[in-house]
């Protein structure tokens, strides 16, 4: 049992359980390279079914690119899919700094949308070595009613016993891929021939390492063009993934704070 | 649309066919021993800090006034950095030239135990960190334990702050000694015990100049040492069911393999339905090009499974093969400990989650508190947060379970109270049986004959309805002296009666058993159905036998029905012991005996026993007078 077979038979454990405890539950697509290693997952964990509603919020500020991936995945691989999109932006906290305030937008388009379906649970695809803050992170992550994060009062979690059971009104975000890292996401799309949206590849001695609103999300200098060249490149780098997302530093407690709000 | 499906190149380069292994390593100190330091400074030494991660951690010690903090490398909020405290876990990741690590942070103040707890699950070893300035304090003993009770194994310690201490050999000697003995009387032997100075880097990542004496391994030589966490493929199989899908033609039976191997073909038992059947297909679902359907699987893999038959299975249960079954029982002894915010106390209920199973489970006895620090025990009843106890488990139902050093992952488990994990457990089967066999009907292709007699005719015969006497107590309390003389009252009133005595029943029906938990069940269990006969047969039976566990007990009750009377006849240890009829209490005492109820292995009271007859302060005579009213009352016709 290699690395990402290890890594593959946790995410579907987490998957599993969190189909058999949670009723009325939903996964997060945001059309990056972690959320379709999810999915696929996911149709690893159901025997190539993905039983549950595989949701976009959408900002209608993501690149063609994306757009093009999502429309035509959607399909090909049989998602129920469903795209929701986020309020304007007047409709956010304007003591944020401008980046993370147009972040917020899709906390808020993510709360409207929890509440139209009545879904008491969501996947998300978040990683523990993305951020400082994801890092301190549950599994089962248990929100209060109007989806923040008591990130000082988490439940514990160990020997693969997850939270599921909740007073009336608790939203949970449940993170299948937390214990993946950055490079492992790689190998896995590599290993399993997942399709990837183009713009992770180098062009013109620039790429994207983390997917976002094409108005806040920057690329960084890189050769790497197709995924092994990727893998050998972060092997040895010392830039943060998230490097290019301007909502993480604005200010030193930017991306704490959008998190204790309900940001993924 | 084509590039969007940029689909990897079929060449495997060497990034992607050498996958590195990773290790996982949980560091755990007191408050301000300097963890913080140690991690910061690894992460330094071995060129992993990010870029601008050094200066964004001076930025935020200057804006607090503070020199640079190393602590806030993993103290990733605000309120964590604004008090200065650890508050929950956190990840980092470094690599060596090995591996890969990730460094999972524990809190080491006692208040956020829950965190630690939670960091320590996740890692296949630990880096505990003692000051030497300091030494040994309470939560370094504390931690040790905890970490022992979690199921890892391989723990270096890494005594720090040897600067302070004026790389003083003595100094290190001393703690090392004092560490390795306590470490010793849990049952733990430390790896590494490794003498450094965070601050100044040595023995880190280099060899300490300053301490030249010392001649073991650096922390990083140290961790490189040891084994990342392998299932256990070599033990016998465990497959707990976590669901069964139907979303096409297929059922599937879905679960991660514990321990052992799975095959097609294989002929597996689910407990603790005790159902079973072959393993038709080990179903899959892959895009790697080439992957072909499994007829194997081994332990660490979710899989999902297809039966040659259509059997219930559902969730909870643990597949395994017949020979190498589970244990099956309703009561079992734990070692725990609690993090709830009520204290937990004698009688509460509590949800057990045990793998994929869920059960009420009540709290039986509180056997001892255990202080971590000098082992000893108490006597007090109640086990309150961040304790570690010893208590006695009970289930309204039968549970398939495992000794947790048998199998760790299905001999440990956490309790839910209301909505909230409030404490976790590991599993000892020692003093109690293993009830499968009692449970498990081999035959099969079996009626029943009806009777033409009915039990009112016999009684209107007799005078008396048929029944069961069963009397339970220590060994010395009277049972078998009260039983005789009450045989001979009865029998002189004109009843059908006869005593089933212990030591009469093991000279001929139940000669093959050994004194073992399980035969002491089955012996049990063998008297309670000859009873049930003898009440059917329309006599009087009174069973004269220990008989500790209420588990074999209901067992009897059930076997006999309406007509069982359970009588306690009470005398504590100290007045049985006192009579000692047999020189038992003398012999267990000694050694010679094991496993003697009362003394070294448990006797389970009566929840609700129809009478209690307390030998201890009542005479014989008296005792008797009670006994014979109350036959009369119950049977008479």
């Amino acid at each position: 049992m290699d690395r990402l077979d290890q890594l593959e038979s946790q995410s579907i454990y987490i998957f599993r359980e969190a189909f058999n405890r949670i009723e009325n539950i939903a996964m997060l697509w945001s059309l990056g390279k972690d959320s379709n290693v999810m999915i696929w997952l996911a149709r690893k964990a159901f025997l190539g079914h993905v039983p549950f509603p595989v949701m976009h919020v959408d900002t209608e500020r993501k690149f063609p690119e994306m757009y093009e991936f999502r429309d035509r995945y959607a399909d090909e691989w049989g998602l129920n899919f469903i795209r929701e999109l986020c309020p304007p932006l007047e409709s956010t906290d304007d003591t944020l700094p401008p980046a993370a305030r147009s972040a917020a937008r899709k906390t808020e388009g993510l709360k409207l949308a929890i509440k139209k379906h009545g879904f008491n649970a969501l996947f998300a695809g978040i990683r523990r070595d993305e951020e400082a803050t994801r890092a301190k992170e549950r599994v089962f992550s248990p929100r209060g009613l109007a989806g923040q994060w008591d990130f000082k009062d988490q439940p514990p979690e160990f020997w693969d016993q997850y939270k599921t059971d909740f007073p009336p009104g608790t939203h949970i975000r449940v993170h299948p891929l937390l214990h993946w890292t950055e490079i492992d996401i790689w190998l896995y799309t590599q290993r399993e021939q997942i399709p990837t949206i183009p713009l992770y590849f180098s062009k013109d001695g620039l790429r994207y390492r983390s997917l976002g609103d094409k108005d806040i999300t920057n690329p960084v200098k890189s050769l790497a063009s197709n995924i092994p060249e990727i893998i050998e490149e972060l092997r040895t780098t010392k830039v943060s993934e998230r490097s290019g997302r301007a909502m993480d530093h604005e200010s030193e407690d930017a991306f704490e704070r959008l998190r204790a709000d309900g940001y993924l | 649309m084509t590039d969007a499906t940029l689909l990897a190149t079929a060449d495997t380069p060497d990034a992607i066919a050498n996958l590195r292994d990773l290790m996982r390593i949980v560091i755990v100190g007191h408050v301000d021993h300097g963890k913080s330091t140690l991690v910061g400074r690894l992460f330094h030494d071995t060129g992993s800090l990010p870029d601008g991660r050094y200066e964004a951690i001076k930025a935020q010690s200057d804006k607090r006034g503070v020199t640079f903090e190393w602590a806030f490398l993993m103290d990733a909020l605000q309120a964590e950095r604004d008090q200065g405290i650890t508050i929950d876990t956190s990840q980092i990741w470094f690599k060596t030239e090995e591996r890969d690590y990730t460094i999972i942070d524990a809190p080491g103040h006692k208040e956020f135990l829950k965190n630690m707890i939670t960091g320590a699950a996740q890692s296949d070893a630990a880096l505990l960190i003692i000051d030497a300035h300091e030494g040994v304090q309470e939560q370094s003993k504390r931690h040790g334990y905890l970490l022992h009770l979690m199921g890892i194994r391989q723990i270096a310690v890494a005594v720090n702050k040897m600067d302070l201490a004026g790389y003083d050999q003595k100094k290190f000697d001393a703690i090392e000694t004092e560490y390795r003995a306590y470490l010793k009387s849990i049952g733990v032997t430390p790896t590494f015990i490794i003498p450094v100075s965070a601050r100044e880097g040595d023995n880190i990542v280099t060899p300490s100049k300053a301490m030249s004496w010392y001649k073991g391994p650096t922390v990083v030589k140290a961790l490189d040492s040891f084994v990342s966490g392998t299932p256990t493929t070599e033990s016998p199989l465990r497959l707990p069911v976590q669901d069964v899908y139907k979303f096409d033609q297929r059922r599937i039976i879905a679960g991660r393999i514990d321990s052992g191997r799975i095959a097609v073909g294989d002929q597996i038992i689910f407990s603790p339905s005790n159902k079973s059947a072959r393993v038709k297909t080990i179903e899959y679902w892959s895009t790697i090009p080439g992957a072909k359907q499994p007829t194997e699987s081994e332990a660490g893999y979710s899989v999902g499974i297809t039966l040659d038959e259509q059997i219930f299975v559902e969730r909870g249960e643990i597949a395994s093969h017949i020979d190498t079954a589970p244990v099956e029982t309703d009561v079992f002894r734990a070692r725990i400990f609690w993090l709830g915010h009520e204290p937990m106390t004698v009688g509460k209920a509590y949800k057990l989650k045990l793998g994929t199973l869920e059960a009420q489970v009540t709290v039986q006895s509180i056997e001892r508190i255990i202080d971590t620090s000098d082992l000893s025990s108490t006597g007090i009843q109640q086990v309150e947060r961040n304790q570690v106890a010893e208590i006695v488990l009970r289930a309204r139902r039968m549970l398939a379970l495992d000794s947790f050093v048998d199998y760790p992952a299905t001999g440990r488990f956490v309790l839910v109270e209301k909505f909230d994990i409030a404490g976790g457990g590991i599993i000892s089967m020692e003093g109690y049986a293993d009830q499968r066999d009692a449970i498990t009907a081999r035959g099969t292709n079996i009626t029943r004959a009806a009777h033409t007699i009915t039990n009112e005719a016999r009684a209107f015969r007799n005078g008396h309805k048929g029944g069961v006497l069963w009397f339970t107590g220590l060994s010395g309390a009277g049972k078998s002296t009260l039983a005789m003389a009450l045989e001979k009252r009865l029998f002189d009133k004109g009843f059908n009666v006869y005593v089933l005595d212990g030591d009469n029943v093991r000279h001929g029906l139940n000669a093959n058993l050994s004194f073992s938990p399980e035969d002491r069940a089955e012996n049990i269990r063998r008297v309670g159905e000859v009873a049930a006969l003898f009440e059917r047969a329309g006599t009087l039976a009174i069973t004269a036998f220990i008989s500790p566990y209420r588990s074999d007990r209901d067992r009897a009750r059930e076997a006999a029905g309406d007509g069982f009377h359970e009588i306690y006849v009470k005398a504590d240890v100290a007045t049985c012991e006192s009579r000692d009829p047999k020189g038992l209490y003398a012999k267990a005492r000694s050694g010679e005996i094991k496993d003697f109820t009362g003394i070294s292995a448990p006797y389970e009271a009566p929840e609700s026993p129809h009478l209690v007859i307390d030998t201890a302060t009542t005479s014989l005579d008296d005792c008797l007078d009670e006994l014979v009213r109350y036959v009369e009352a119950k049977f008479k016709v």
